[in-house]
């Protein structure tokens, strides 16, 4: 019939809906026969699990405002009393509070791979950058987040956080009189942040479609870092992925089971049980886990100023990482210099996560100096460096060459052997 | 790709491991002193309440803490969670006046509490309580083991903790000397300061250490009353997602039996 889709489906339901919106036929090109590297490890599960943290964050997060206050004098009640008295509350807000851990450990891994594996390089650098484009909102929703219990860190971190902007020259002031709604953290900042804090998970799940959108014109990257060269390099989304991601969602799940029935508070500062007081300061002011390795960054540079611009440009570098890698090789197993000095880059990034929970004094302060030197010099020396130095092993011929050991049978027949070994 | 997956996991267990212990040190960092554990049914990950030792704390804080300490977030029905019987939570609430009102006069009135309202504040608003506390704020105690270091623990320690302050320390005035509350001068009175200050009704020897337990425990009930539940569901949990993931994992091996 002219004007319809010419629809693959036979069951006439789904073949009327695909006939005229072929989203049948969109599922089906881009999660089951969708061609992809046969040799994923592990750590390409870590997308879909962050796909899944996320909506986990939605699904828990609308229950919770429905019960939530969004008051200065009532928010922190209002969360004890989901805690108590809505059914199940306890269990709604322990996953929301430690999903946001869960998915920023999900979410490190993801770009510690992306890193590692260079697949922020040519063709993929705006999958890259949109990817860059989530953190950074996940960053902001998981502040916003954290302030509206009430507590004292919320007060605290909120206050901290805020004034940062303050260092900007001449406008600095006015945009932190515009992020609090006054003249201090107060009733209209903990009000605008409940309303960011409902609205950027939905601008994250605009960005996450296109990051997967550009994802499907270049297709993935893969532990060689070398181009599927044909059929007998990939294999079909489903099942092959489909199963393969299955495993490592039980094993996040249980992960998070863990934190969530066994050691809900573990993630979390004890101050923030304390409702917030304006007029007492904790003792220190420490930022939830994932900022810390920026918080200590922050903390290095004697300047205010150039302090808040170490911190944002330690996050914004990564949208030129693309350019500032030299190399044509993207897998860091091919490349003998540059996989240890990213490795020491990995070690580094938790030297500066342990020194920003420091008091920002004595020893300490020197640590995150080097560190805060060398997470810079990474990017900015050696990488761009590396790129003209470095002399990177051969790369295999294919993907389907090193995984069919000694030569095996050739590509293409593999997939037609019968399933008996394991 | 067993192998691969073992490496994968280790990797991430590392990570996950300095990124705790990061985080572990962060907080050793801010309380100096070393807090003894003190051992309660419900420490461990699969550790219980004792009802009959949140019954007796409940005791504790009706008589000793309540008299500065509010514990707003609680309502008398709670304590059904202890195992008292209707009648005597009836009787617990109607044992002290609750304001109420406006009535149809406008005026406000006092009448006896009933299950379903909040546990009665010692003092009407914070500056009252300052007022009659040396200008000190006795905190507010239904969530306070969840906020502090050691939760139960450091209550526990807190309440056995009181001292002769050493030599050469002079305190302020209306002070206190406590081993383990941070800085060493505490505002509070030794609360619980001689054995048999009160008698249990169930005949237990009421020590200054068994009653420092029994509040302990009592307030962590209050803070987490949810604990028994939680961990109840979550060992269930995690026995259903051990073997859901060994069947995922039979089944990815059977898939991906044809690729190697």
């Amino acid at each position: 019939m002219a004007g319809l889709h010419n629809s693959e489906f036979a069951n006439p339901v789904v073949r009327w809906i695909d006939q005229r919106m072929p989203v049948f036929t969109m599922m089906q090109k881009e999660y089951g026969t969708f061609p992809t590297p046969r040799n994923f490890n592990y750590f390409w599960n870590f997308g879909a699990l962050a796909m899944i943290n996320l909506v986990i964050m939605i699904a828990t997060g609308i229950f919770l405002a429905m019960n939530y206050t969004a008051h200065t004098s009532l928010a922190f009640d209002s969360v004890e009393r989901i805690m108590r008295d809505v059914n199940y509350g306890w269990l709604i807000r322990y996953v929301h509070m430690n999903g946001a851990s869960m998915f920023f450990i999900v979410v490190l891994v993801h770009v510690w791979r992306g890193m590692y594996y260079g697949s922020y390089k040519a063709p993929r650098e705006l999958l890259w950058m949109l990817g860059v484009v989530i953190y950074l909102l996940m960053m902001a929703t998981a502040f916003m987040g954290y302030v509206l219990p009430w507590g004292q860190m919320s007060f605290w971190g909120a206050t901290v956080i805020t004034n940062l902007f303050s260092a900007i020259p001449l406008v600095g002031n006015s945009i932190v009189t515009l992020l609090w709604g006054g003249f201090s953290v107060d009733n209209p900042t903990l009000n605008r942040f409940f309303s960011l804090h409902y609205l950027l998970p939905f601008v994250i799940v605009g960005v996450v479609f296109l990051h997967v959108a550009a994802l499907h014109i270049t297709g993935s990257n893969n532990p060689l870092g070398i181009e599927p060269k044909g059929p007998q390099d990939t294999l079909p989304f489903h099942p092959y992925y489909t199963v393969k991601d299955s495993v490592g969602i039980v094993v996040y799940l249980m992960v998070f089971a863990v934190l969530v029935f066994f050691a809900p508070n573990y993630l979390g500062h004890p101050d923030n049980y304390i409702p917030a007081n304006p007029l007492s300061t904790p003792a220190h002011i420490v930022p939830e886990w994932y900022f810390l390795p920026f918080y200590a960054i922050l903390r290095a540079v004697p300047d205010k100023l150039m302090g808040v611009l170490a911190m944002f440009g330690s996050i914004l570098l990564l949208f030129v990482l693309p350019w500032l890698d030299g190399s044509k090789v993207r897998s860091m197993r091919f490349r003998p210099i540059a996989k240890w000095l990213f490795l020491l880059w990995t070690v580094n990034f938790f030297v500066l996560m342990w020194a920003g929970g420091k008091p920002a004094e004595g020893v300490y302060v020197l640590i995150s100096r080097l560190a805060t030197a060398y997470y810079f010099a990474y990017f900015l020396v050696l990488l761009p460096l590396l790129g003209k130095i470095e002399r990177p092993l051969p790369l295999p011929e294919s993907i389907s060459r090193p995984v069919l050991r000694g030569g095996g049978p050739l590509p293409g027949a593999a997939t037609a052997q019968p399933m008996e070994k394991a | 790709m067993a192998l691969r997956f073992v490496k994968t996991a280790a990797l991430a267990a590392a990570i996950s491991l300095s990124a705790a212990m990061s985080m572990g040190a962060a907080r050793a960092a801010e309380g100096e002193v070393h807090i003894p554990p003190a051992g309660f049914s419900f420490s461990g990950a699969l550790g219980t309440y004792d009802r009959a030792e949140l019954q007796r704390g409940f005791q504790i804080y009706k008589e000793v803490c309540s008299a500065c300490h509010s514990m707003h977030l609680l309502s008398y029905r709670n304590l059904r969670d202890i195992g008292l019987s209707e009648a005597e939570v009836a009787a617990v609430a109607a044992s002290v006046q609750i304001q109420d009102g406006p009535n149809d006069n406008g005026e406000m009135f006092e009448r006896p509490g009933r299950a379903s309202d909040r546990f009665r504040s010692p003092f009407a608003n914070p500056a009252a309580a300052r007022a009659a506390n040396n200008g000190a704020l006795p905190p507010d105690l239904s969530v306070i083991t969840k906020a502090r270091n050691g939760g139960a623990d450091y209550i526990h320690a807190l309440l056995i903790g009181y001292a002769e302050p050493p030599a050469g320390l002079t305190l302020a005035e209306g002070m206190h000397y406590n081993q383990y509350f941070p800085g060493h001068q505490i505002a509070m009175a030794p609360p619980l300061s001689q054995d048999g200050q009160l008698t249990f009704g169930d005949g237990t020897n009421a020590t200054v250490d068994r009653m420092s337990r029994d509040v302990s425990a009592f307030l962590n009930w209050a803070a987490e009353p949810e604990l028994e539940t939680r961990r109840a569901m979550g060992v269930r949990v995690l026995i259903f997602l051990a073997i859901l993931g060994g069947l995922t994992y039979a089944v990815k091996r059977k898939v991906w039996a044809d690729v190697h």
